[in-house]
């Protein structure tokens, strides 16, 4: 065998993994880019004024944000966390599992307008809520409630089965093994989901668009869960489409302030997980 | 084969006839009809895989809980069936305990753990719990070990310390029946001794049935034996018989070390 | 609590749940109903074929065009164009990182792509309007700084990680025996993985195909913001290169400005409809591709 002539196969090899390493590349380096772009084009326009001053300032769209996404979190956590407890405690395989899950998937994939639309037809035109709060965040909620069911799910699954078989030979009842060994001990990975949930609503704007969302600067805070609200991604939708006269450190200083709430509740979350994962003791 | 399967003297506690298990199409025990005498320990021996925790498991309803398993034929406790259908499953499950193979405390303080059963069925004062479970510690031979620490994760004590404080728990609700699956196989010979010790001492006042694969350990603590093999119950007598002078071959094979 | 009491209320919590259970399969039927009544009238109001195949939608015309043809047209190219950018990419990634990259590597690309899923699309949007577009525009002589080549650029990077991820289960899913196999027989690394490992996880690469496919087309913040929002039938390669408009943007851009129940309130709920249909099938034949890779990993 020549030590020099690279044969066939391997030559082959040599071009296909650098092709490979270019793709990844090309992946990586604009994620990086863009977070570059905008911490230098934005930490100059960022100010204490900016974040904090109602009139030009992002208060009132992060005071929006907050109550958005609380509300959000409070509507699809009972619901999510009761029917993940249902789908793995309860359930037995059959017809209506497999159609639960089958809905599940597909309401993960409908898309963020379309959930807009049945936020307008059903909570703010049928059930009357109005453009508010309330209705952008049960539309929230709703988008969101694939992901608490499958990280609540997956937290449920993990607490191993012989705990729950302790405890039923001790005489509990089902609901009892699950409030009071299961969802125990199930519980900081559901906050981890949740707190995952709550960074993506922070981050949707169709939703709200025709829902909840506005832009005013005479009453920039909402009075009631029926009044709209401004919001941190509609924010910075309007200031980069329709304002011209905000200048554009403000308008990148906005948009990285929104980055950095959601990447930071994201990290928020998984360094959560790890840090689980490593305090398990069973 | 009425020599081969007696009826022990004294009052039964626990009786089964014809009782078969099935795991979907596969049946692990067949048919086995047998009668366990009350106050006594009573091993249930045979190679592994021969359907003695599966027979286990039914005496309590734990196969319930396992999907697609299904049992057919009568569990008399006390001379009632155990699948009438007003039984309160949970209220059998508190009569007839069971200790599994590994440990497994809750990941909860020691105090909490045997505090577990006490509490499912109401709120009892704290006076009375903290009787309940220095008396379960205390009988579990666990108490002046962690008397101090029982506000600590049980995850933190020994295997030993662990299957025992399972064993406490599991008195701490009062059964009259205690359902021992392989309870020490994961043990060191010291910590399977003090076990051995316990279950002869829990047998003054408990009914044992005590499943294991280990020959030795059931010769020394039970008074009848029963040997299973395939899901057949083939030998069941006193102890002392089934060891050395068993009425079937293949029980001969088995003690004599032949197999298994 | 006594124990008929504390029956009884165990009863009605058990009931709660699966209701929680069950409410899933309420929701998907509920969007669907909600859409399709709101939806009807325009389809009773207008011929299929002029909703469907018509040229021109011009909602504020006197009369009113409904044309959906440039909309449903705007969309394909936007998302023909971003699946032809991150399927190849995406899929060389999850290659990259399942089977090639060395382990640190690994446990800093994973994090990076994750990274990239969590930017909100709005922010693609902005980069894209401001940053992106003008200098592509430039770049490229183009009169207009919004086109639907821009979208592709930025729908493929959020459609990216979703492949990536899919695709890198099912990669890892496949049993270590093959690869041994291969290599044993005297296989290259890379002989291994295009021959036998990327074939045996094909199924679960369709999946994540297909999931970055929906993904793309429900897009609605990015494409509302670069694309140009000019409903015209884009033509040929040109085509890339000019202003579109994609069936989510106009819903967004619209729909503020709609009265309830008009004409055009109907006719946007119909492509709302028509959006739904369409991520109904990919969910669901991603769904079944990746049941057969599971059963395929057994």
């Amino acid at each position: 065998m020549s030590a020099r002539r690279i044969s066939g196969p391997r030559a082959t090899q040599a071009v296909a993994f650098l092709l490979l390493w270019v793709a990844a590349a090309a992946v990586v380096l604009p994620v990086l880019g863009i977070l570059a772009v905008m911490v230098v084009r934005g930490a100059g326009g960022l100010s204490w004024g900016l974040l904090f001053s109602v009139r030009e300032g992002l208060l009132p769209a992060v005071v929006g944000t907050v109550c958005l996404v609380t509300l959000t979190a409070l509507i699809a956590a009972p619901l999510g966390v009761a029917a993940a407890v249902y789908l793995s405690e309860y359930a037995r395989p059959g017809p209506l599992v497999r159609l639960i899950r089958v809905s599940l998937v597909n309401l993960a994939g409908v898309p963020s307008v379309v959930y807009g639309l049945f936020g307008l037809a059903l909570f703010v035109m049928v059930l009357r809520f109005g453009r508010s709060l309330l209705a952008g965040a049960c539309t929230l909620a709703l988008l969101v409630l694939p992901l608490v069911i499958s990280a609540s799910e997956e937290a449920l699954r993990q607490v191993p089965r012989r705990l729950r078989e302790a405890s039923l030979a001790l005489g509990a009842s089902r609901w009892q093994t699950v409030r009071g060994v299961v969802l125990p001990n199930a519980l900081p990975g559901i906050i981890t989901g949740l707190i995952l949930s709550v960074s993506r609503a922070a981050g949707e704007t169709a939703p709200i668009l025709f829902t909840a969302a506005f832009f005013s600067l005479t009453h920039p805070f909402p009075r009631s869960v029926f009044g709209e609200i401004l919001a941190l991604p509609y924010q910075l939708f309007v200031m980069a489409t329709e304002a011209p006269n905000v200048p554009a450190e403000v308008k990148w200083a906005t948009a990285l302030v929104l980055v950095v709430v959601v990447l930071g509740l994201n990290l928020v979350a998984i360094v959560l997980r790890a840090r689980l994962r490593r305090a398990r003791r069973w | 084969m009425a020599e081969r399967v007696i009826t022990p003297e004294g009052e039964i506690k626990i009786e089964t006839r014809d009782l078969s298990v099935y795991y979907g199409d596969f049946e692990a025990v067949k048919e086995v009809s047998i009668a366990l005498p009350s106050r006594r320990i009573t091993a249930l021996i045979g190679p592994s895989g021969c359907g003695k925790s599966s027979f286990l498991r039914c005496l309590n309803r734990m196969n319930d809980v396992i999907l697609g398993a299904r049992s057919e034929g009568e569990v008399l406790l006390d001379g009632r069936s155990i699948h009438e259908a007003d039984l309160d499953v949970a209220q059998l499950r508190r009569r007839v305990g069971m200790v599994f193979q590994s440990a497994n405390p809750f990941p909860m303080s020691v105090y909490d753990n045997v505090a577990y059963g006490p509490r499912l069925h109401g709120k009892p004062g704290r006076e009375a719990l903290d009787e309940t479970v220095e008396r379960s510690l205390r009988a579990a031979a666990l108490w002046d070990e962690v008397k101090d620490k029982l506000r600590q994760s049980a995850l933190e004590l020994s295997g030993g310390q662990q299957q025992r404080l399972c064993i406490a728990r599991v008195l701490a609700v009062e059964p009259d029946v205690l359902l021992m699956d392989e309870p020490s196989s994961a043990l060191d010979p010291t910590a399977t001794f003090r076990i051995e010790e316990l279950m002869v001492e829990l047998a003054q006042q408990y009914t044992i049935v005590l499943v294991t694969h280990n020959m030795y350990q059931a010769s020394r603590v039970s008074r009848y034996t029963g040997f299973f093999l395939l899901g057949e119950l083939i030998e069941y007598g006193l102890t002392v018989d089934i060891f050395e002078h068993p009425q079937d071959r293949r029980t001969d094979d088995y003690v004599r070390g032949r197999f298994g | 609590m006594d124990q008929g009491r504390r029956r009884s209320w165990e009863w009605v919590v058990e009931r709660l749940i699966k209701a929680a259970g069950v409410f899933a399969i309420v929701f998907v039927v509920l969007i669907f109903a909600f859409l399709l009544w709101d939806a009807l009238p325009i389809f009773r109001e207008r011929p299929l074929r002029e909703l469907l195949a018509g040229g021109r939608w011009s909602p504020t015309a006197e009369p009113p065009q409904f044309g959906m043809l440039p909309l449903l047209l705007g969309s394909l190219y936007v998302t023909a164009g971003a699946l032809l950018l991150a399927v190849p990419l995406g899929l060389a990634t999850a290659v990259f990182i399942a089977d090639v990259a060395p382990p640190r590597l690994q446990e800093v690309l994973k994090p990076t792509v994750d990274l990239l899923a969590a930017i909100p699309s709005v922010v693609f949007g902005f980069l894209g309007l401001l940053l992106v577009g003008p200098w592509l525009a430039r770049w490229l002589n183009l009169p207009v700084a919004q086109f639907a080549a821009l979208g592709s650029l930025m729908l493929a990077l959020m459609a990216i990680p979703t492949i990536v991820s899919v695709s890198e289960d099912a990669i890892r899913a496949v049993p270590r025996s093959l690869r041994d196999n291969s290599l044993a027989l005297g296989a290259t690394h890379w002989q291994t993985i295009s021959r036998v490992v990327v074939p045996a996880a094909r199924s679960g690469i369709v999946a994540a195909v297909l999931l970055g496919l929906g993904r793309a087309i429900g897009e609605t913040m990015t494409v509302l913001m670069v694309t140009g929002n000019a409903a015209v039938i884009p033509r040929g390669l040109q085509g890339f290169l000019r202003p579109v408009e994609t069936m989510t943007a106009t819903i967004a851009a619209e729909m503020g400005e709609t009265a309830y129940r008009t004409s055009h309130y109907h006719a946007l709920f119909a492509i709302g409809l028509i959006l739904f249909v369409v991520t109904f099938l990919t969910n669901t034949l991603a769904d079944l591709a990746l049941g057969r890779a599971g059963r395929a990993a057994r």
